[in-house]
């Protein structure tokens, strides 16, 4: 008989997810310091396009996922407990509020296009040049962050695949932890987001 | 994790909701450059307790965990001080 020998390091994977999230910081740092850069030469004009923005629909996101990153510590919270019921039940609420979050964002840019306002659309580019830098750092930032929802929704569902599975338990959730540690970055990326462009009329 | 229990989760997150409502009505408030100074300070409070309760930072023992995020702040500092140079003095 073979004796099986699990290797495992949590500390090793933990650290690894954190060196990725800092990472994702320098990225989505870089475009901030682009937005304050080109925001520095136009103030007038970013206090102008922000105008166009949906701030309670803004606000709204920023409760969806402030609320996400509260069920998703919950989730955690409750396999280390070994309570797996709760901890599905939670699990299934932040991807319910993720996807809340992406059907919000679609219909404030489905809107944004239908008035007209994407990067090099005609009447974009009737406008100054500071609005102009505005819509397009706007749909960058804010479509990278999407991107990166989208990103997490998908991990999160496979963690509550193999929740269900009973892969994740009790004695193993460093995935899970990981995948919390990934949504909580998004959230606070969005935290940033949200005063730059939708508070600064 | 010890003593750590899901009432904090609950508490933090009251303390975001409220920081958010503050934000918003701050920004209605028409302060001028004061307040994007105010609303800068909120958000990083709120990332702050985000990373420390819900990431659990405020729980990691090592010296890595103590010192990777001042490093990256740091790092982006620079970054941000070495360009407003140039842009403010062109």
């Amino acid at each position: 008989m073979i004796a099986m020998e699990i290797h495992r390091d949590d500390t090793g994977s933990k650290i690894g997810m954190w060196l990725f999230l800092l990472s994702e910081i320098i990225l989505f740092g870089g475009l901030f310091l682009l937005y304050s850069a080109y925001r520095y030469k136009n103030p007038l004009d970013f206090h102008l396009a922000a105008w166009d923005l949906n701030r309670s629909l803004g606000t709204i996101n920023t409760l969806i996922l402030i609320t996400s990153s509260l069920f998703i510590a919950l989730s955690i919270f409750f396999i280390r407990k070994g309570d797996r019921k709760l901890s599905m039940i939670f699990l299934s609420a932040t991807i319910f509020l993720g996807l809340l979050f992406i059907g919000v964002k679609y219909i404030e840019w489905t809107v944004k296009i239908g008035h007209g306002l994407y990067p090099n659309s005609p009447r974009l580019l009737g406008r100054n040049k500071g609005e102009i830098l505005f819509f397009g750092l706007y749909y960058t930032m804010t479509g990278l962050h999407g991107l990166h929802v989208l990103v997490g929704l998908f991990i999160l569902s496979v963690m509550l695949v193999l929740m269900v599975k009973g892969k994740i338990n009790e004695n193993r959730f460093v995935p899970l932890e990981n995948t919390g540690l990934y949504w909580h970055l998004v959230d606070i990326i969005w935290i940033f987001l949200f005063p730059l462009f939708y508070l600064i009329t | 994790m010890k003593n750590e229990n899901y009432q904090t989760y609950v508490l933090v997150w009251l303390g975001l909701v409220m920081l958010t409502g503050i934000t918003v009505s701050i920004a209605g408030m028409n302060l001028g450059r004061l307040s994007i100074l105010i609303v800068l300070l909120i958000a990083a409070i709120k990332s702050g307790l985000v990373l420390n309760y819900f990431m659990h930072l405020k729980y990691e023992t090592g010296l890595l965990f103590k010192f990777m995020i001042p490093i990256v702040l740091a790092v982006l500092t620079i970054f941000i001080g070495l360009t407003f140079t140039d842009i403010a003095f062109r």
